[in-house]
Formats: structure tokens, sequence, C-alpha cells
């Protein structure tokens, strides 16, 4: 395999706090290949937008702190200085934000943010940028595109903003475009309209694309590749496949088994995971999950690894032996991991 | 914008109405005062008293006075003086207006210049000793009073220092008129200037520095930068733009105070005969006419100063039309 676009080498990203340091990521490390596809999995806090924030240098907080690397076609983006990761942001690498409402400036007419960006990058004329941006409006399926460039954002519905946020990360022809819960803040219809466009658009223009959600669903759809996150840590990485059928972590186990299943039997609950997510506050040594886990066992006193126990490129973080955790699976979902939630 | 413009209109004649009848009905019902006496003098006689109030329309039912005193002030425009028989009042605040307005203008240019500097300095370099430091400066600055500062300025420039070479240029105390001496006028306001925007540069300092650092959390300032704009531009562009909504307010309704008299203790200070000099001295007098003419001047400018935040508004922020 060639080197691949984006690596991320043992990130690991802290906040100073009043009570004490944060690690909100801890030592997280990513491949994507070109065109690819990765789906981040956790649920909130789990450090997957720290960890994508991280890679763009977008963390201004003056507490934060940053260890690792960052190779973006061979550089590295954390030792890059202010100038040269503007000359990325945007070009190189573009990002969707959760929430269409507030990422657009209320105060500047579309197009002319969209023409912003191809400018900051491309020595193109205000004619050119201008025109670009109607043919982006247009390819992201924004009727009367050529008026509607010179409207406001509040004048767009949520889904349209999305649209023009999605216009505006293709502007110019990034190789990645990382979406950090594109479709969280959106109606259930307009989700499935922004993943197909982010689909097509991916298919058309050959960009690679991360994914940060917390909906299973999402990533079950879009991923070619999928890493689960849990306190900071991937817990689990291999194929869309892989992940879904052959699920190695107990949590991934309880992600899954959260899910309504419309081939199966209606439960009478759907399954939830018992306990909270631990605070990132000076978190102990050993396994994160551990004290939410059915399948404890005294040696997750220690920070599993993420390593690849079946040889396939399927990575998982739980010292069970495969065989154990065949058996625990056997029955569906583990009963111990279903808990009534009255 | 028709319906907008007559609507404020509509809304001035109301604000400057009701506060000239709020002050003449104030002036009037505070015990011991009686204007036919501030007007006759020493020891005056009942029959001029009674001459004089028949001469003043005083004996005319108190409705019909407010009438005959705005018709004065509006239509006839020769409402006189009480204290100061013979003196016009509407010429006299028209003269006195350019030095208030000098004054204020200056002072507004220094505060707006010289805050959004180290707000914007203070807002940069948070996290560090200089943001502290910038903002107890600013807490400095609002604690100190204008007319203490003014006497202090006055001590070292006109007197304990002023043969070194620091003040030797500094005028004697007084206002001359721009087109009397461009030169003279800069350098008798430059003090005074300094000395009342001190108070705004601290305010205004803090207010967009805490601006600043709200907008900088906002998600379009986030976008901004992940699309590879330069910080300089992320925050003229962006942050900057997003913080001046209060700030813009607040000059306004400081601003147009301030042009209404507001700038009171400072041109006593430094004996500038602008409006709020004038209205210094009227009040001492008693002297209703210059007082009813200056709220009602006053009242204009404020109604005026909060028409233009309006439309600023309306420029800052699409989303907000003028309706």
């Amino acid at each position: 395999m060639a080197d691949p676009l984006l690596e991320v080498r043992n990130l690991k990203v802290s906040f100073r706090t009043e009570d004490g340091t944060v690690q909100a990521v801890d030592g997280v490390s990513l491949t994507l290949a070109e065109g690819e596809t990765l789906g981040i999995v956790g649920e909130s806090g789990s450090g997957k937008s720290v960890t994508m924030m991280s890679v763009m240098r977008l963390i201004t907080d003056p507490n934060a702190r940053f260890e690792g690397q960052v190779l973006y076609k061979g550089r590295d983006l954390m030792a890059l200085t202010q100038e040269q990761i503007r000359g990325i942001r945007g070009a190189g690498i573009a990002m969707i934000f959760q929430d269409p409402m507030t990422s657009l400036n209320p105060v500047y007419r579309v197009g002319w943010q969209i023409a912003e960006q191809i400018q900051a990058h491309d020595k193109v004329s205000k004619q050119a940028a201008h025109a670009r941006t109607i043919d982006l409006l247009k390819s992201v399926g924004i009727p009367h595109a050529s008026e509607r460039v010179d409207d406001y954002p509040h004048q767009f519905s949520g889904g349209m903003r999305q649209r023009v946020m999605i216009a505006m990360a293709l502007s110019c022809n990034p190789d990645i475009v990382i979406a950090d819960e594109p479709t969280t803040a959106l109606d259930v219809t307009i989700q499935a309209q922004i993943l197909g466009l982010i689909r097509k658009l991916r298919d058309d223009f050959g960009t690679a694309v991360v994914l940060i959600t917390h909906d299973m669903g999402v990533v079950a759809e879009m991923a070619d590749r999928v890493a689960v996150m849990y306190a900071g840590r991937i817990v689990e990485e291999g194929s869309r496949r892989d992940v879904f059928y052959r699920p190695q972590h107990p949590y991934t186990w309880g992600l899954l088994g959260s899910i309504a299943r419309l081939d199966r039997p209606k439960p009478r609950r759907l399954a939830t995971i018992p306990g909270l997510p631990p605070s990132l506050v000076n978190l102990p040594p050993g396994c994160a999950f551990g004290p939410r886990c059915a399948y404890r066992f005294p040696a997750c006193a220690q920070t599993p690894p993420l390593t690849d126990k079946l040889g396939n490129g399927h990575l998982d973080a739980c010292l069970l032996d495969p065989q154990a955790k065949k058996d625990a699976r056997a029955g569906a979902t583990p009963p111990e991991l279903v808990e009534d939630a009255t | 914008m028709l319906t907008f413009i007559v609507r404020r209109l509509l809304w001035t004649v109301l604000v400057m109405f009701v506060i000239s009848a709020f002050v003449f009905v104030l002036f009037f019902k505070t015990p011991g005062i009686d204007p036919a006496r501030a007007i006759a003098g020493r020891n005056p006689s009942p029959q001029i008293l009674a001459e004089i109030r028949h001469q003043f329309g005083l004996d005319e039912p108190f409705p019909v006075q407010y009438a005959l005193m705005m018709k004065d002030l509006f239509i006839t425009r020769d409402l006189v003086s009480y204290s100061n028989q013979g003196v016009k009042v509407v010429p006299e605040i028209f003269a006195a207006a350019p030095a208030t307005l000098s004054l204020v203008f200056g002072a507004a240019v220094i505060w707006v210049v010289m805050s959004m500097a180290l707000g914007i300095a203070a807002a940069l370099l948070r996290g560090t000793i200089v943001d502290p430091l910038l903002m107890i400066l600013a807490l400095i600055g609002i604690s100190m009073p204008v007319f203490w500062v003014g006497e202090v300025a006055n001590l070292i420039t006109q007197s304990r220092f002023h043969d070194t070479f620091l003040f030797s240029w500094v005028p004697p105390l007084g206002y001359t008129s721009f087109t009397q001496s461009p030169v003279g006028w800069f350098k008798g306001l430059l003090i005074p200037w300094i000395t009342l925007s001190i108070l705004y540069i601290g305010l205004y300092a803090r207010v967009l520095r805490a601006n600043i650092i709200e907008t900088e959390g906002e998600d379009y300032v986030r976008t901004a930068r992940a699309k590879g704009l330069t910080e300089r531009r992320v925050l003229l562009r962006h942050t900057l733009r997003g913080s001046m909504i209060s700030y813009v307010s607040l000059f306004g309704l400081d601003f147009g105070a301030l042009v209404a008299a507001g700038a009171l203790l400072t041109e006593v200070v430094f004996a500038i005969h602008g409006v709020g000099f004038l209205f210094f001295q009227s009040l001492g007098n008693l002297d209703l006419p210059t007082i009813m003419a200056i709220v009602v001047y006053g009242a204009f400018f404020i109604v005026l100063a909060n028409v233009i935040v309006d439309i600023a508004y309306a420029w800052l922020d699409p989303r907000v039309r003028l309706t």
C-alpha cells in the first residue's frame, strides 16, 4: 500500500483545567487512504471531534497541549507554521461542521463567504470566484443558485445551509473533507439527502472523507472503514463489514446492541450500556470501559493496546481472547449488557 | 425605509414633548422656586413681581404657560432668558454648540481608536500577563472621576509643569474656535479631549475585549479559520465584525448623551463655553428657558444618536431589518 494520505500517529490532546488535566485524546493513531471514507464513532466527549480539530490545528484554547504527529502527504501538520497550516486548511483539508445554523457568518452573503475561501487559496478574480461559487451551489443542489448566491444565511433552511457548507468545503477541491456530525442538527428526511449528497460528491470528486458521528446508521451507510472511540482512545478499528458483523470490543457490542433492528423481533426495550462514560480528568490507568464492562477480568487494570489480534487489519483494544469473545457474542446481545432502562 | 423614517420622526417629537413637559412640571412644582423672583433680581417690590409675572405669562394657567414657552422656542424662536434679560436662548445654544461638538467629536475619535487598540490587544493576548494589566489599567480609567482628572491635568499643564518643555505649548483655559485658528483649536482642546476620553477608553476596551472573546467562541469564527483565512482576516472580517454590535450601540448612546450637554463637567473644568457650560450656569440661575431649550436640544441629539445606531445595526447585521 502506498503512503496514506493522512496519518495520525499517537496523537494526545490534553486540556489544563481547574479540576486537573483532561486527557481528551489519548494516543490516537489513524490512517486515511486517498478516496477512502473513514467513520469515527463514539459518544459525546469521546474525543472524536477534538481529534479531527487537532488535525486541522483548529483548537485555539491556550490551555490545550498536543503531542504526536499528523502526517498529511508526508508533512507533519503539527510542526507547520501558522501560515503553512493556513494554506492547508480549506485547500487540502476542508471541514463541514455540525450546526449549519451557526457555522455560517450571519452578516455576510453565502456567496461572499464561499468566494472568500476561494480567494484565500487561489489567485483568481472576484468575478471568477463568484462564477465558481454559483457552479458549486448548483452542484450541491441549491435551486436558483445564481440568485441565491446573494442571500444571507438566515434566508436558507437548515438543510440548504448545510449544502452551502458542503459547497464551501469543496470549493478548493480538497483531498480530505472532515465532516463533523454533518447531519446531527438536521431533520431525518434532510439527513438522508445530505448523506446522499456527500456520498455523490465523494464519488464525483474522489475526495477522502472523515465522517465523525455518533450515529451507527450513518456509518453503516457511508464508511469504508470504522474507528470506534471511547474516552479519548480508539477501542476498535476495522472495515465496516468487520466492525458491524464481527465486532470485537464489548463497547462496540453495546453500541450495536442499542440500535433498533427491523429484521429482528422487537425487543421490549432497546439495550443500553450501564453506567456513564468516565470523567476524563485524571483518568486512572486500565481499560477506560472496564467499569462498565460485563466481561472485565483482572488484566483489564492495565491499559489494553490496540492490536490486530486476528491478523486481518481488524484492530481492537480488548484483552479478552478471541474465543471468549465468540462465546460471549454467541447469544446475539450478551444478557449482562441488557439493562432495563427504568 | 420611509416608514422607518416617519416612525422615527414621530418618536422624536414624542420624546421631546415628554421630556420638555416633565422638566417644565418639575421646575414649577419644586418648592421654593419662583421664576419671577429670579427674573426680578434682589428685593423686588410686589408690584414689580406682578408685572414680571404678567410680562412673562407666569400668571397664565399651567398648560398655557407651557404652550407659550414651546411657541417661543420652536415657532418664533425668540425665547428670552430669565436671568440674562435680552439674551435669546436659541441663538445662545447654537453659539455654544460648536465648542461642545468639537470637544465630543475629538474625544470620541480618541476613545474609539484607543479602546479598539486596547480591547483587541487584550483579547489577543489573553492568557498572558498583558491582558489583566490592560484591564486593570482600564478599570483605573473608569474609576477616575472626570472632574478630578481635569483638575489634575490643569494643575500639571497650567501651573506646576507649564514652564517646562513638556507643557509650555498648552494655551490658557478656554475655547478657540476652529475658524479663528485651527492650531489654537487643537492645542486648546487636546487636554480636554484626553480627559474626557479616559473613562470611555477604559469602558469600551473592556466591553470590546469581552465581546471579542465571546465571538471568538462562535462557530462561524471556527469556520472562518477552517477555510484557511489569515488570522488577520479572521479577526477583522469575522470576529471583530461580530463584536461591534454592542460596541456601536454603546457608542451611539454615550455620544448622544455627551453632545446633549453630558460633557458638562469637562466643559466647566476647562472653561469651554459649550452647551454643558451653559446648562451648568442656567441651572445655577434657575433660568428655565435656557434649561428647557437645552433639554429639548439634548433630547433631539439622543434620539438622533439612536436612529444612527439603528441604521448602523442594520448595516452590521442583515437579520435586523429597518421596518
